[in-house]
């Protein structure tokens, strides 16, 4: 797989933004960034209420997300490219979560808003209008996706790819200081886990690091490419960063996402914990 | 469900702001024409390590909780670059202002 395959530039997507059959979807947290200006003909993802079961912690059902994508106006045989800010974290897990749906007609906007906004290209607050599509998911594609009990078997066994910061890493934080919000029990990281933190695959203006770049960053953490790798975080989206990182761009086979992250393993009772640095 | 991993919107910090035990390393983004709005504003350790990034408000404000030591900030922005560095001796609002060109 070529990097050509999984993003375009921000050169290629301005030039087609009127392209038939290329779809532009803005994925953020922060859907105020959205209203205050996007990518002409973009439509918008809400990650926290759109792709996100309501009640229980899950994602939306495979009818759940061929509605959403129906209403988006999205097609099965439309390449969706996908954009967003925090140096496109939720728009990477997006990706990730389409792909787990089986759409894999799917491209992410290399460096997302970041780089959009440093190159100086229009943003409009223009509504974006869409015909509803009947959209047809696939079953998730449990490939990708790791569940808590296969992390646990993975300690020791499995590369395990802790994408956070050092000091969550290694339980000083649970959580980015700044944020008051929902945080795991307890500190640390899953044992045999290796620290790499997210932004170590990304150059400042928010493109992803060349695949012999990537390469040898995770050479050199100690990942056995031989093996099965898992990569988590706090939420899970950080952790699909890295999974495009190294699924997509290396071309590693078997990287699965642990979407319950630190929030859930470090909630566990009963299970492993390492605590510092390493 | 979780809240997401995203820096708060970004607001003027008073100097003598209570930062309840804290390191605050906040300041703003100027250009020759004054504040500068919208630059994404980096955090980076003594080691030149990424710690942070975030997007300054409209009128160039950002704001980071860091830990004491030495930072550099750095921002970015469509009309060209700028960093600053700083030293955080412990907890309280430590100002640094960017200027880019």
């Amino acid at each position: 797989m070529s990097r050509e395959d999984v993003l375009v530039t921000t050169q290629w997507a301005e030039e087609n933004l009127n392209t038939s059959g290329v779809v532009f979807a803005e994925v953020d947290e922060d859907t105020t960034a959205y209203d205050g200006g996007h990518i002409r003909g973009a439509v918008r993802i809400d990650w926290k209420t759109e792709l996100q079961d309501q009640v229980r912690r899950d994602f939306v059902d495979k009818a759940g997300f061929e509605a959403l994508l129906s209403d988006k106006g999205i097609g099965n045989d439309d390449l969706v490219v996908l954009y967003g800010g925090n140096n496109n974290w939720f728009a990477a897990y997006a990706y990730w979560y389409f792909k787990l749906y089986g759409h894999d007609n799917v491209k992410l906007l290399d460096g997302g808003r970041k780089k959009w906004e440093l190159d100086g290209r229009e943003l409009t607050t223009d509504d974006t209008k869409r015909e509803r599509t009947s959209y047809k998911a696939k079953e998730q594609d449990l490939q990708l996706r790791a569940f808590r009990d296969e992390v646990v078997d993975a300690i020791n066994t499995k590369n395990l790819v802790d994408v956070r910061s050092p000091d969550e890493f290694s339980g000083k934080l649970l959580a980015p200081a700044h944020l008051p919000q929902e945080a795991a029990q307890r500190g640390g990281h899953i044992p045999s886990a290796v620290n790499v933190p997210w932004s170590k695959a990304a150059n400042e203006d928010g493109t992803f690091k060349s695949a012999e770049e990537l390469t040898e960053l995770y050479r050199e953490a100690g990942l056995d490419t031989s093996k099965s790798t898992i990569a988590y975080c706090r939420i899970g989206e950080r952790s699909s960063h890295t999974w495009f990182a190294l699924h997509e761009l290396i071309g590693l086979d078997d990287v699965k996402n642990y979407d319950g992250s630190w929030t859930e393993y470090g909630s566990l009772v009963g299970v492993p914990i390492e605590t510092g640095a390493k | 469900m979780s809240d997401g991993c995203g820096a708060p919107q970004q607001t003027a910090t008073a100097a003598d702001e209570d930062t309840n035990g804290q390191v605050v390393v906040a300041g703003t983004v100027t250009s020759s024409d004054g504040p500068l709005g919208g630059a994404y504003v980096r955090l980076l350790n003594a080691d030149g390590e990424f710690a942070g990034e975030v997007q300054a408000s409209p009128q160039g404000d950002f704001r980071f909780y860091a830990a004491a030591g030495d930072w550099t900030v750095r921002a970015l922005h469509r009309t060209g670059n700028g960093e600053a560095a700083v030293t955080a001796g412990g907890p309280g609002v430590h100002q640094v202002a960017i200027a880019v060109s």
